[in-house]
């Protein structure tokens, strides 16, 4: 890791305040997306903090690892990480959404350095990770690449293209994540549209396939070093999650999936997360 | 801003609201009517017509490209399929428009939502910019952006009626209500809200409102310019365009969307080659970003200062 290690202890306090800036965040907006972002937070978190090389004042160095946020809508979650880490001034997660501001309301390359990817249309980020894996197989370096999406999101049938794509390529340093919150904008995922059994369709695509509790910083950091492990494959990490985790009003709430908390909800929100 | 000049004739409302509430009324005179969605049914109103009609309305996931084709696929069985999406996602899935939709000629109607940098804070990637562009290659969809409430009620019905493909552009944000009861919607006709004698305005939808700010403030000026509603982007009033070209000479297009291909360069092409004239397109030229609404319309210049003193410039005035 480039960044000196934080004892897990350690990374679970900033990652309750990662929730406090979500929060703080979108409140401020006054639009956006708290329920996909509570619930890919502890994933982010362990990505940046214990899994990625990376340099936060040199953002473009050409050695890091690649993290596309497919599911681009949860972007208050990066960016709570990448202030965290000194990508940008903490100061700046205040402009969210607003006139002129690099934090975009979705990822923007051509805003922020550090986002890799443009995202916000659905169903995209899987095939710009493959592609940032192909070229580092066919360079000869060590990079590796994560790709995170949403659960609704991967009824997008181009995610099933590059699903089918990346095992030919044997590019087992991609890593693709699904947040696994059950919950998308019309409703639980599996009523829109089912996408079970989820792990067999993976795995009859020829990933190496690793189910954990996406909430549970053991499991996600295991899961990323069998990740490491696995050869000629890469790697679905399914980590089932709750959408709004770790605001109980938001848990499992559909509603909160695109919805800016008022003053009254931020402020027992905080109150949660603060203890 | 004094836009006494032009009455409001009822509540703001969304033309996507407007939409969602047409539904309901047409719902029992076409039966062949379905509406689709693709995970936004919040997002585009069809949600109460998915409630009074659950085995009339099919929710596909989040699958724009899947949802094109099988509509067409329905529509050659005879249905009438309303498939809404945000603009920008629908567009995104051209090569199944042109292939599924136009070429076939497939009576599917489009209704593409949020609309414009209009939608304010969720950024360009929401953002449909360039969807009247890329659909007016397809020789045969019809494009529609209504104005108004009462304008949007009766394009929808408008849609359901004909026989083709159709594309409804409609805004998030509300639009002022400036029809009276009586307004007669007629496709591929200039709708005259405020005729004039300089110049004439050309908006389109969520750009309506800061036009007629412009209008008034033109007046006040000395400038009596004509204001004109372009809800039929095709077919486009040739005639009118034609008519007004030798009438003022000088005309604007103002449109929330890239002046590439969009009204302003519908326009160009027909001043172009039948009544050449002095033309102004404003609209966007770059990515739109994220922003509260009234900030984005003020930097991209969808106001009326900005409209009216563009147009005393192309007047020399
Ligand atoms: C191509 C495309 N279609 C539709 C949308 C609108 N949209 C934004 S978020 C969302 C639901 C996403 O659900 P999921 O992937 O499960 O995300 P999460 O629950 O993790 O927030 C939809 C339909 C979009 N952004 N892109």
């Amino acid at each position: 890791m480039t960044n000196s290690r934080l004892e897990k202890k350690e990374l679970v306090e900033k990652i309750r305040q990662y929730r406090i800036d979500i929060i703080e965040m979108l409140h401020r907006a006054g639009s956006g997306h708290p329920g996909g972002s509570l619930s890919a937070i502890d994933l982010i978190a362990s990505l940046y903090h214990y899994e990625m090389q990376h340099r936060p004042n040199e953002p473009l160095w050409p050695g890091r690892d690649r993290f596309v946020l497919s599911k681009g809508h949860g972007v208050p979650a990066q960016y709570a990480v990448m202030a965290g880490m000194g990508y940008f001034p903490k100061e700046e997660l205040k402009q969210l959404r607003q006139i002129n501001a690099r934090l975009q309301g979705h990822p923007s390359d051509q805003f922020l350095p550090g986002i890799e990817a443009s995202t916000g249309s659905l169903g995209m980020g899987l095939s710009f990770a493959m592609g940032c894996a192909l070229s580092a197989k066919l360079q000869g370096e060590s990079q590796r690449v994560y790709c995170l999406m949403g659960d609704g999101e991967i009824q997008e049938g181009q995610v099933w293209e590059a699903a089918l794509s990346a095992p030919k390529f044997k590019l087992d340093n991609l890593v693709a994540i699904i947040d696994y919150n059950k919950g998308q904008i019309d409703g639980p995922t599996n009523e829109v549209m089912n996408l079970e059994p989820l792990m067999d369709k993976w795995r009859a695509f020829n990933w190496h396939c690793i189910a954990i509790d996406g909430h549970n910083l053991d499991q996600i950091e295991q899961a990323f070093q069998e990740a490491r492990l696995t050869q000629s494959k890469p790697t679905l990490i399914l980590a089932h999650t709750v959408k709004g985790k770790g605001v109980s009003f938001m848990e499992g709430v559909i509603d909160w999936h695109g919805a800016a908390p008022n003053a009254d909800e931020t402020a027992k929100a905080l109150q949660e997360l603060k203890g | 801003m004094s836009l006494t000049m032009f009455a409001s004739t009822g509540k703001p409302t969304a033309s996507r609201a407007s939409f969602g509430k047409a539904l309901l009324e047409i719902a029992d005179q076409f039966p062949q009517m379905v509406v689709v969605d693709a995970d936004l049914s919040k997002s585009t109103k069809t949600i109460d017509f998915q409630k009074q009609h659950p085995h009339r309305h099919i929710q596909l996931g989040i699958q724009e490209g899947n949802m094109v084709t099988m509509a067409a696929g329905m529509a050659s069985m005879g249905q009438i399929p309303f498939i809404a999406s945000f603009g920008c996602f629908l567009i995104g899935r051209f090569e199944q428009i042109r292939m599924s939709i136009g070429y076939s000629n497939a009576n599917v109607k489009l209704v593409g939502t949020h609309v414009g940098i209009g939608i304010g804070p969720d950024g360009y990637s929401q953002m449909a910019l360039e969807d009247i562009s890329c659909l007016r290659t397809l020789a045969n969809i019809t494009i529609i952006q209504p104005g108004d409430h009462r304008e949007t009620v009766q394009a929808v019905r408008w849609a359901a009626e004909h026989n083709g493909p159709v594309y409804l552009r409609l805004t998030r944000q509300n639009l002022p209500q400036f029809h009276s009861d009586d307004y007669q919607f007629q496709i591929g006709k200039a709708d005259v809200i405020k005729s004039g004698k300089d110049v004439a305005i050309l908006a389109t939808g969520g750009t309506i409102e800061p036009a007629m700010a412009a209008v008034a403030l033109l007046a006040e000026r000395g400038i009596d310019a004509e204001l004109v509603n372009f809800h039929s982007i095709r077919p486009l009033d040739e005639d009118y365009l034609v008519s007004a070209s030798a009438r003022f000479g000088h005309l604007v297009t103002v449109e929330d969307h890239s002046i590439f291909g969009g009204l302003g360069g519908a326009v160009a092409e027909v001043l172009c080659e039948k009544a050449p004239a002095k033309l102004l397109r404003l609209g966007m030229q770059t990515y739109g970003e994220s922003g509260e609404p009234e900030d984005l319309y003020q930097k991209y210049g969808f106001t009326g200062e900005a409209i009216a003193a563009k147009t005393a410039t192309l007047l020399g005035k």
